[in-house]
């Protein structure tokens, strides 16, 4: 269990901390645009650059929450952009399924978030993230799996 | 006289480097020769560049650290052309090689001189606005880094050469004569800025807060004098009024040059976005006449600089200025659109000063026997915006006619593709292997972690504790160095790093400081020559994702920060070595689009013995080129383009198709395969080919408004053309009006078709000359003639046509009114007018082609932009490059522009091709995916994922059937991995393993 994650400052008030994994191509490019264009948003979240969605497989999501991260966000390009043909599509059909999956071993669902965001997409990326961080703090911090005992 | 296989390249700014590169990657020895004492010119003293406000430094930087250490060009600085025999082919040229006083071998840059030197001297670099030591370097992320003595400021104390360990000093070094034996020349000299003369009437050198516009950049800079704060030089004050004013020293007969310098409304639209940017209480104003924003996207940026941040745009050119006396203010007196005067105080004022040609413009024009124009830049042919007079010897960028970046990154490569066509057969004739260390082999050995903390000037240290995050790396396990570094990227780092590596016997490197998609490829070429795998490298992306993204928030971008570096620390204890592949390139290029564009490539290819595939959908060849029968500076495109449709259609080396579409292209860079149908018959051909040039072009708009259609006196400019210059029709007519920007900067389109206005001049102008009787009126928002074209616009007003402006809040209205057309517009400046005409011209704009652009973005997997252009890999420094590496684009394709733009990028295209075709192989991506055998279950999921056919099944002696994967082909995008149930497969670069170590961020 990883206290430098889970760590959260009651007094101060509380930010979550959110994992994102970002496609080389669209995603990560559109993070990068949206520092370039300076465009602000809260300080949750925390990048693992992946060459594709299509990389990501459903461990890293439940590992994520397993050690404590307070939400994930996957993003790739959009449907039909993908610089390696389909590996979104391929990644989106995955990802249906991991959802169902959370969601039966009760994590909330907007812990964890699936998007599309373009190289171009700076502003949307910008404003993603600040939704899904106001999603996850109105959550609270994950403590589904932290150990009790 | 035979062929040399050798290049010289005068002038080493962003043009010279370019082509340089291009060059020395095609295979050509390249002697880059500069005459001040480092690489990078103008735009390595930009703060930002527009229209993507990326950071200059941060972009050029790599680039110059490439020419700086690339194995086939020799640069040399504070050089001088002493004299040049020879021609095409075998030129001899003798350079002088000024003595610096300081042994280049020897020198580290390390700055002690400068710190101990006692006098101070003027520092060229921050304009006049820093005092630096007479031992100094032009920046502090010069290229090369090498501290240089001004002889002029000297007092001779010898400080310098008792305290220089490295022994570098030398006050006796003589002056050099060396004499370079090349097969062509290029000339990238670049500009001097236009300087307001003493006594002027804007105050400059009198008035304190008068500055230019590249003394402002200086300013904004994190480099610059005042650290990127917005400071009045007569009081350190922040000013809140700043004005621009636009064409200092352009469109000037007086006091300047009567053309168009075209960057200035840009960079001053940047300059004014960049300063309330940088501090919010700074308000710009700008004063122009026109805004001649007409580059690919630049519409969009005078929009967001008006509506985003505030910028004031107002209509009128300033003549005087006066100073408050006391307050330092200066008073401004201007007659608004509509007449009235207004005296108006602001803080500061900044002279958006134009581009001159380069000062040693007239010797180098000499000295090469080349022909000038009035104004003594290059004169080059019409079609040919890079030849200069003499054969063999070619000229880029800003000395052929004032120009921004990446028309001069375009020309710089056009430049380089007309060398590739002359010497071609003389390719690695006279170059060397780069010679690299042997690896370290480092396998099994316990990881020792070196980071490197950026401050990038301001950009990260300005937000993020940067000392604190280096003190944090220091701490977590296995990382052995934790150091920081103002520039990272600069030269000087990569020798840091380098020494680094050796002195703690690292073996992982992690930079945290951009983003790794533009400087990873540089800091993994450093860890290489310092003898680790280029894979034992990691980047923490603090700027782009965190410093620029919590400007408010230090404290929690600090921690973000550490964060970040912590992930990287995890995973790079796990990285191992990696092999690359070499892939054979089939030597063979497809052009598709049979327009001059294409034909210009294909010819280009062809010359250098490349079997080339131009395949164009028309029935013809040609292009919009077709409808064209002049340009406005009288070439005949008909003539031009009938000889380049014979040279294409009867080459050898052409395979020329048309009635042809692409059926697919399959394959990657050096091996591509592709089939088209072509002919009445639809007959299908299959070849391979190496590389693909985009040339698809664009089309004309149809018009919607002003009556177009519905009735026959309401005609597109292409008809006009025709109608002038194939009937007598102008003849019988008594007025014409122009309307332009029809179909551009609008809701629907918005961006400028850039030709337009050149072509409404240049139809004036004809149509003028054949009928003087002839009333003309062209009705405008901006005029943008830009360049030398504005000549043209001042022959047009010389010869009665009448200009009158419109908003485009209230478009012009027109009715058909017996045997007229009436058309009603409303002036800012006259009201409401009211014109009859018998013909109404409306300048349509170009438009991409929508769905065949997406079909083919879709088949060749790259982007379009919002318009539906094809969006290039970098708006800047890559104009022609995709991201997809051998594939590129030229022509209308890439957005709207003139005949000679087309022609410079299709050359570019071609040169960017050569550093590819050129080779034998070319070497592949090394993270790709590979199989575990022993988990491997052979369930194929991973072949149904995976979209390259890399992966199929195999019979395995031990293991049975498995997967296996063809690693020339995998592009390892993770697809058959993140779906593998049994963990077998996994991407290296990118293991599971890796990633979960970030995930936990064990500290």
């Amino acid at each position: 269990m990883n206290k430098a994650v889970v760590e959260s400052k009651q007094d101060e008030e509380w930010q979550p901390k959110i994992i994102a994994f970002l496609c080389n191509w669209c995603s990560y490019a559109g993070a990068d645009l949206a520092g370039v264009s300076r465009i602000q948003y809260p300080p949750t979240i925390r990048v693992v650059r992946v060459p594709c969605s299509g990389r990501i497989n459903p461990f890293f999501i439940i590992k994520s929450l397993i050690d404590g991260w307070d939400g994930v966000v996957v993003s790739g390009c959009h449907p039909g952009d993908c610089h390696y043909i389909s590996g979104n599509l391929v990644a989106r059909r995955r990802f249906a399924i991991v959802k169902e999956l959370l969601d039966f071993i009760g994590i909330e669902p907007d812990r964890v978030h699936f998007m599309w965001a373009s190289a171009a997409e700076g502003e949307l990326f910008a404003v993603m993230i600040r939704k899904i961080s106001e999603l996850v703090k109105k959550l609270g911090p994950n403590k589904k799996f932290e150990k009790k005992w | 006289m035979d062929k040399v296989g050798a290049v010289l390249v005068v002038g080493a700014g962003i043009g010279g480097s370019q082509t340089a590169l291009d060059l020395g990657d095609a295979g050509f020895k390249v002697y880059l020769v500069e005459s001040t004492t480092s690489i990078g010119g103008v735009m390595a003293q930009l703060d930002k560049t527009f229209p993507t406000n990326d950071c200059a430094m941060c972009i050029v930087s790599p680039k110059l650290v490439e020419t700086g250490r690339h194995q086939n060009i020799d640069l040399s600085i504070n050089c001088k052309i002493l004299d040049v025999k020879g021609e095409a082919g075998n030129f001899t040229v003798k350079v002088l090689k000024k003595s610096l006083y300081v042994n280049m071998d020897k020198c580290t840059g390390c700055g002690v001189c400068g710190k101990a030197c006692p006098v101070e001297a003027i520092d060229v670099f921050n304009e006049g606005l820093a005092k630096y030591s007479a031992t100094s370097v032009k920046y502090p992320q010069a290229v090369p880094l090498i501290y240089a003595i001004n002889k002029d400021y000297c007092i001779g104390c010898g400080i310098c050469l008792g305290v220089c360990k490295a022994k570098a000093v030398e006050y006796d070094q003589q002056d050099e004569e060396v004499d370079l034996n090349v097969g062509a020349i290029v000339l990238a000299p670049g500009f001097d800025e236009f300087i307001p003369a003493k006594g002027n009437k804007y105050g400059y050198g009198k008035y304190k807060n008068v500055v230019t516009s590249i003394e402002f950049e200086r300013i904004l800079s994190a480099s610059g004098p005042y650290s990127g704060k917005i400071i009045r030089p007569s009081d350190g004050d922040v000013p809140e009024k700043v004005a621009f004013l636009q064409c200092i020293g352009s469109r000037e007969f007086k006091d300047g040059q009567p053309y168009c310098s075209s960057v200035c409304c840009m960079y001053t639209a940047k300059e004014a976005v960049i300063a309330k940017e940088h501090m919010d209480q700074v308000n710009p104003t700008i004063f122009s006449m026109d805004i001649r924003a007409y580059g690919k996207d630049f519409d969009k940026y005078i929009n967001r600089a008006q509506e985003e941040y505030g910028v004031r745009y107002i209509r009128s050119r300033i003549s005087h200025i006066e100073e408050d006396k006391t307050t330092k203010d200066l008073i401004l007196t201007y007659e608004a659109e509509n007449g009235e005067i207004i005296k108006e105080n602001f803080n500061m004022v900044v002279l958006s000063v134009g581009l001159n040609p380069p000062d040693d413009g007239k010797y180098l024009g000499e000295m090469f026997g080349i022909e000038l124009n009035e104004f003594n830049f290059a004169k080059t042919d019409i079609f040919n915006p890079v030849q200069t007079s003499k054969r063999g010897i070619f000229a880029c960028g800003a000395f052929t006619s004032p120009k921004d970046i990446p028309e001069t990154v375009t020309q710089a490569s056009a430049a380089a593709g007309c060398v590739n066509q002359l010497l071609y057969d003389q390719r690695d004739t006279l170059i060397t292997e780069k010679v690299l260390p042997p690896e370290i082999y480092v396998a099994g050995q316990p990881p020792r972690i070196g980071c490197f903390i950026c401050h990038c000037g301001i950009n990260i240290g300005g937000y993020v504790d940067v000392p604190e995050v280096t003190r944090y790396a220091g701490t977590l396990p296995n990382v052995v160095l934790a150091d920081r570094n103002l520039y990272t990227c600069s030269a000087d780092t990569q020798t840091i790093i380098k020494e680094k590596v050796l002195e703690y016997n690292l073996n992982r490197v992690i930079v945290a400081s951009c983003t790794p998609r533009t400087h990873e490829p540089l800091f993994q070429e450093t860890i290489r020559e310092a003898g680790l795998n280029r894979y034992l490298f990691q980047m923490a992306n603090i700027r782009d994702q965190c410093s620029w993204v919590h400007m408010h928030e230090p404290e929690k971008a600090t921690e973000k920060a550490k964060d970040l570096v912590r992930m990287a620390v995890n995973k790079a204890r796990d990285i191992q070595p990696l092999e690359r592949i070499k892939l054979p390139v089939t030597q063979k290029a497809l052009v598709i689009g049979g327009g001059i564009t294409g034909m210009v490539a294909a010819f280009n290819f062809a010359s250098q013995e490349y079997e080339t595939y131009l395949v164009e959908k028309g029935k013809e060849f040609g292009g919009h080129a077709r409808h064209i029968y002049t340009t406005l500076e009288e070439g005949n495109v008909q003539e031009y383009l009938s000889n380049l449709i014979d040279n294409v259609t009867t080459h050898k080396f052409i395979h020329a198709y048309t009635e042809a579409e692409i059926e697919n292209i399959d394959g990657y860079i050096g091996n591509f395969k592709s089939s088209i149908l072509h002919g009445p018959s639809k007959e299908r051909v299959e070849f391979d080919h190496g590389v693909v040039v985009v040339a698809t072009g664009a089309n004309e708009y149809e018009p919607k408004e002003y009556l177009y259609g519905q009735d026959s006196r309401v005609i597109k400019q292409s008809d006009f053309e025709k109608l002038i210059n194939t009937t007598d029709e102008i003849n019988n007519k008594k007025s014409v009006v122009m309307i332009q920007c029809v179909g551009s900067r609008n809701e629907e389109h918005p961006y400028c078709s850039k030709m337009c206005c050149a072509e409404a001049i240049k139809n004036a102008i004809k149509a003028k000359e054949l009928n003087p009787s002839l009333e003309v009126v062209i009705l405008f928002r901006d005029i943008r003639t830009y360049g030398f074209k504005e000549l043209y616009y001042r022959k047009a007003r010389a010869a009665g046509i009448v200009f009158i402006r419109y908003d485009e809040k209230i478009l012009p209205e027109v009715t058909s009114e017996g045997n007229n057309l009436k058309i009603e517009v409303t002036s800012p400046k006259m009201g409401k007018i009211t014109i009859s005409s018998d013909l109404l011209v409306l300048s349509a704009g170009i438009v991409a082609q929508g769905e065949a652009n997406e079909e083919l973005a879709k088949i060749l997997k790259v982007p379009l932009n919002e318009d539906h252009f094809f969006l290039e890999a970098h708006v800047k420094l890559r104009p022609v490059d995709f991201a997809t590496e051998g594939v590129f684009v030229a022509g209308l394709a890439h957005c709207p522009k003139t005949i000679e733009d087309s022609i410079s990028q299709a050359n570019a295209a071609v040169s960017r091709a050569c550093t590819i075709l050129s080779k034998d192989e070319v070497e592949a991506e090394g993270k790709v995916a590979s199989v575990d055998m022993a988990r491997c279950s052979g369930c194929g999921m991973c072949i149904e994922n995976c979209a390259y056919n890399a992966i199929e099944l195999i019979e395995d002696r031990r293991f049975g059937i498995v997967a296996s994967i063809n690693k020339a082909l995998c592009k390892g995008c993770g697809a058959c991995s993140g779906n593998c149930r049994c963990s077998a497969i996994d991407i290296a670069g990118f293991t599971s393993e890796q990633i979960f170590e970030m995930i936990t961020g064990r500290v």
